[in-house]
């Protein structure tokens, strides 16, 4: 049975200083700092329940003893009044939005930590020395062969198996790039020369190696194995999505979220339902974006071929029936019945002429830019003009960023990204995460997915659990918060029975 | 949040409603593209060539 789609969206962002020493692990502490400091005083995030080389695949996904915890170091990280953590991840800023509870909020929230990344560039650019210039861009790769990545994660029921998970996602993720890839001036597939393909539909598809696997870093796996569900682990799985774009489109960051979200539904609902299967993923992913016609036709596991648009309109019949049969309760009912016309629209767009969708697609609207871009100058398909438009089109500042000049659709209100900036999600435990934050900045010590640790003064440190992704929510605890004078009331209250 | 919302369509496209609980707003795409090339030469990273050669990254996740 299909569990609510608690989702989220980790965002890597590419980052450089000119000018002065460009080292980008010093450079995002900085932007970070600079955020934190200028903002608040910051909350650390604790690691201690970390284990990312638990695989889904293991044969006792439960067994703690399975791998050996190997926790990175992590220079600067921190939590924030919105439930998100912001933190340097190897060497990027990274932005992992709060749990939320529909696509719509991961939208919000996706755009609030857009903002708070503008804001800390603005505040870091205070610090660098003068003449020095620190760039920040929303993108996945640099063109070069070095790609980071924009992470999406999904909760799903535990009793599903993982193969059926595999299944109901891998077409889904090899093709769903035709709406939601970001375009990409160039190739970067490893063997290939930069300019065997003049422009990509996605910046992230040449470099995937496996199609189901545990890392995140090298021979990247179309479906993701972490088994690291941050929550009750005998409920519940977090589905690691690691195929996906940074989108500078709020409609391509809404429908890449609630089609994933409305397929795995789906296929919890019916583990049995016949999704479409491909023959040879990661090379279909590559075919697939190497071909902004949409011309291409890859394998199909029935040995017929098939255009991966044609993959997206048999993805769309199954999605549309679940929420017609369902009433799309698991991804929120106003949320499907938006995404299903977007989907519609943007598919019949892209079938008919893409320039429709340049308003929707950020790889039609980065691809339209390049093409007059060229026309107008003569240039040819490889110019460094063409590549300096493609990573402009990601630059978040707001002078010299492209993408918010192309007339992109929003769906998000001002209003709503304004408040998300520093306000939590009111349906998922990010409530209780940010809001304690927000109260009792002095008394919590650190906090994590999936607890908070209070410093209480003589007692000893208080870890308060928050196992259930959909607990901690304003309806359950904005009172007890509020009714709390300081974080020791809070915990005793949360110690009583019926809190 | 009102529960009918206008869409500005590309002019080619006839404007529509759509009826739903999400506000859209935005999406002018048809605005002159030469306006918007215009505004690219103005804003484009001075030097290209160096920009795109300087620009690299760390492999991430």
């Amino acid at each position: 049975m299909a569990v609510p789609k608690v989702c989220g969206i980790e965002t890597e962002y590419g980052i450089l200083v000119r000018g002065a020493e460009n080292n980008p692990v010093t450079a995002s502490a900085l932007l970070i700092n600079a955020y934190t400091g200028a903002v608040h005083d910051k909350v650390a995030f604790d690691l201690i329940a970390e284990d990312p080389r638990r695989d889904a695949r293991s044969p006792d996904p439960l067994d703690p003893y399975e791998f050996d915890p190997e926790l990175e170091y992590v220079p600067v990280n921190a939590v924030l009044t919105n439930g998100a953590r912001y933190y340097v991840d190897h060497a990027h800023p990274e932005m992992s939005t709060p749990e939320v509870r529909s696509p719509l909020e991961s939208v919000i929230w996706d755009r609030a930590g857009e903002e708070i990344v503008r804001e800390s560039i603005d505040a870091a650019q205070r610090l660098v020395p003068d003449g020095a210039e620190l760039l920040v861009h929303k993108n996945n790769s640099d063109g070069k062969g070095n790609s980071y990545g924009c992470h999406e994660n999904y909760l799903v029921d535990r009793s599903l198996p993982f193969g059926k998970v595999t299944t109901a996602v891998m077409a889904h993720f090899v093709t769903r790039q035709i709406f939601a890839g970001s375009g990409k001036v160039g190739c970067e597939f490893p063997g290939m020369s930069s300019d065997a393909v003049e422009y990509q539909i996605s910046q992230r598809a040449d470099f995937f190696e496996e199609e189901v696997g545990l890392e995140t870093t090298v021979r990247r796996p179309i479906v993701n194995t972490r088994d690291e569900p941050h929550c009750d682990a005998s409920r519940y799985r977090r589905l690691h999505v690691i195929t996906g774009d940074a989108n500078m489109s709020e409609v391509a960051t809404f429908l890449k979220v609630a089609s994933t979200a409305m397929l795995l539904s789906a296929v919890e609902d019916n583990p049995d339902l016949k999704m479409p299967a491909l023959a040879s993923p990661v090379r279909a992913i590559t075919q697939v974006s190497h071909d902004p016609t949409l011309a291409t036709s890859v394998q199909a596991f029935d040995g017929t071929t098939i255009r991966a648009i044609d993959v997206q309109w048999q993805l769309f019949e199954i999605a549309k029936n679940w929420f017609e049969q369902t009433g799309g309760e698991a991804v929120g009912e106003a949320d499907c019945a938006l995404a299903l016309k977007h989907w519609e629209r943007i598919l019949s767009g892209l079938e008919h002429d893409p320039r429709t969708v340049a308003d929707s697609v950020d790889w039609v609207a980065k691809h339209r830019l390049i093409s007059a871009y060229a026309e107008r100058h003569q240039l040819g398909p490889s110019s460094a003009a063409l590549r300096a438009i493609d990573l402009q089109y990601h630059d978040m500042r707001r002078v010299k960023g492209l993408a918010g000049r192309c007339g992109l659709l929003t769906i998000a209100t001002d209003e709503q990204v304004s408040r998300a900036k520093t306000s939590p999600p009111e349906t998922t435990r990010a409530f209780f995460r940010g809001r304690c934050i927000e109260r009792f900045r002095n008394e919590v010590l650190a906090a994590n997915w999936d607890s908070m640790v209070f410093d209480l003064g003589a007692d000893p440190l208080r870890r308060v659990p928050m196992d259930d992704p959909l607990r901690g929510t304003a309806e359950l605890v904005a009172n007890v918060i509020d009714n709390s004078a300081t974080a020791k009331e809070l915990v005793a209250a949360l110690a009583e029975p019926n809190e | 949040m009102p529960d009918r919302i206008q869409r500005k369509m590309p002019e080619r496209q006839s404007e529509e409603t759509i009826e739903s609980d999400l506000v859209e707003s935005g999406g002018s795409v048809t605005d002159d593209l030469d306006d918007l090339l215009d505004e690219i030469d103005e804003i484009l990273e001075e030097n290209a060539e160096d920009f795109v050669r300087s620009y690299v990254q760390k492999g991430g996740q």
